[in-house]
């Protein structure tokens, strides 16, 4: 009797140890499978800038082309939105999604314009990883006489899609640098937003 | 890219004030020991002055050293001959500070690249190491600060020079003091100061499109310059946390 319910309990014991492992190692394999999806989406983006590079377009048409990688591929209202900071808040819908419009225009044509750098190099995947509620998959681009350089992006799926917020450029913070440019600007226009979205269409 | 931050530098004169070069310490010091730095912090406390030696700077380049720079750039490729032989110059240098920070592996690195740079690259004018897949290795004695344990101090734009800060300045002025090339007669190191100062010239010119784009495309080329200039040398230095620069737009993105 004792005999029984002592293995009854050792059999409950494993199933239980069984059972959490699965509990554990189910959502570590959705981590992996997310990491995956994440590197595969970088993957995609770099192809399409790498053919970009290789077309040896013009600089307007890699600037359309660079406008509609960012489109795709990026959270842009999310960006958008960190970018102008504060004064997202007080902003209408209307007024969001004509600066989120603009700012998408600013973006491509200001890195568009440096693909031109680009011509010759290449980007590469090397890794991804999960870093706290995000995914950062690490690139090195690499052109023509210069050294190899780091380019990281992160990638998250908040926004219902995976889609890359940010890019880090040898140390350098893309949303931070925009964030500081957007509010210099709006600080020009007196804190107008409309003006800011007039201005931007502009710059 | 480290090539391309300090868009405005020249070589310090070797005259220099030793009283400067210990208010700088002494500031470094002041600055404490943080090896792990958050990419996002500015520490900027003389804003004021910094953004008036920013304006000056801007106007030198303007004038005078962008004007040179563009004009004599040609096709980039005597300008890139001129940048490698410098960089290959400044390797004496590279080697003894790997030496200070105790990272042998580096200083040999450092030591083989100068051998064959300066052997099979034509005296330095080609950089045949990074062709065969070397690393750069770039470093100053601003790095061994670092390592030593001193913190970076405050933001700092130099005259001539650019962005830096008050440990990365104690850091030039020291590294000009103890290049091995000082040991050379005086017409090679005036030479050496030379290719130096023309290598500079020479980057602004090679790099014209992205110091263009932040120096005269900016709505503040002030911040973006500081900004740039903190954040790419705390990776370069290895400053980046796990999660370094990690902005978070989601916080509260799509509450209306």
């Amino acid at each position: 009797m004792l005999n029984d319910t002592s293995t009854l309990s050792r059999r409950r014991f494993a199933a239980g140890l069984a059972l959490g492992t699965v509990a554990f190692a189910l959502p570590m394999r959705a981590a992996a499978m997310t990491v995956d999806q994440a590197r595969t989406l970088i993957d995609k983006v770099v192809g399409d800038i790498n053919s970009v590079i290789a077309s040896g377009k013009g600089e307007g048409a890699m600037i359309a082309e660079f406008e509609r990688i960012f489109a795709k591929y990026a959270d842009v209202p999310v960006i958008a939105r960190s970018a102008l900071g504060p004064a997202a808040k007080q902003a209408s819908k209307a007024q969001m999604s004509a600066f989120t419009k603009a700012f998408q225009g600013y973006i491509s044509r200001k890195y568009g314009r440096r693909f031109r750098e680009f011509i010759g190099g290449s980007i590469e995947v090397t890794d991804a990883k999960t870093v706290k509620s995000y995914y950062e998959v690490i690139s090195v681009a690499r052109l023509k006489g210069e050294a190899p350089f780091d380019l990281r992006w992160h990638v998250s799926d908040k926004s219902g899609s995976l889609r890359f917020f940010n890019l880090i450029i040898e140390g350098v913070n893309m949303l931070a640098s925009e964030r500081a440019e957007i509010g210099a600007m709006l600080d020009k226009q007196k804190g107008d937003v409309d003006k800011l979205t007039a201005a931007l269409k502009d710059a | 890219m480290q090539h391309t931050m300090p868009y405005l530098s020249i070589p310090i004169m070797r005259k220099f004030d030793t009283s400067l070069l210990a208010c700088c310490l002494i500031g470094a010091v002041l600055a404490g020991c943080s090896p792990v730095a958050d990419p996002l912090v500015t520490r900027d406390p003389i804003e004021p002055f910094n953004r008036q030696v920013h304006a000056f700077n801007r106007g030198f380049d303007k004038m005078a050293l962008r004007p040179v720079a563009v004009s004599t750039k040609g096709n980039g490729e005597g300008a890139k001959r001129i940048s490698d032989f410098s960089a290959n110059l400044g390797k004496p240098a590279d080697i003894l500070n790997n030496l200070l920070q105790f990272r042998l592996v580096k200083a040999s690195e450092n030591a083989l690249r100068f051998g064959m740079n300066t052997i099979f690259g034509l005296g330095g004018l080609f950089d045949v190491a990074t062709a065969a897949g070397m690393p750069a290795n770039d470093t100053d004695f601003g790095e061994t600060l670092h390592i030593w344990g001193f913190g970076e101090g405050t933001y700092l734009e130099v005259p001539f020079m650019g962005p830096s800060t008050t440990r990365d300045l104690a850091g030039t002025i020291v590294d000009v003091v103890i290049d091995p090339v000082n040991t050379l007669n005086r017409d090679q190191v005036l030479g050496v100061a030379g290719v130096k100062l023309a290598a500079k010239v020479a980057d602004r010119g090679r790099y014209s499109d992205f110091i263009d784009s932040v120096l005269y495309e900016s709505a503040d080329s002030y911040a973006q310059a500081r900004l740039l200039y903190l954040q790419n040398r705390r990776h370069q230095l290895g400053q980046d946390a796990d999660d370094a620069g990690f902005v978070d737009p989601y916080e509260d993105p799509y509450a209306e």
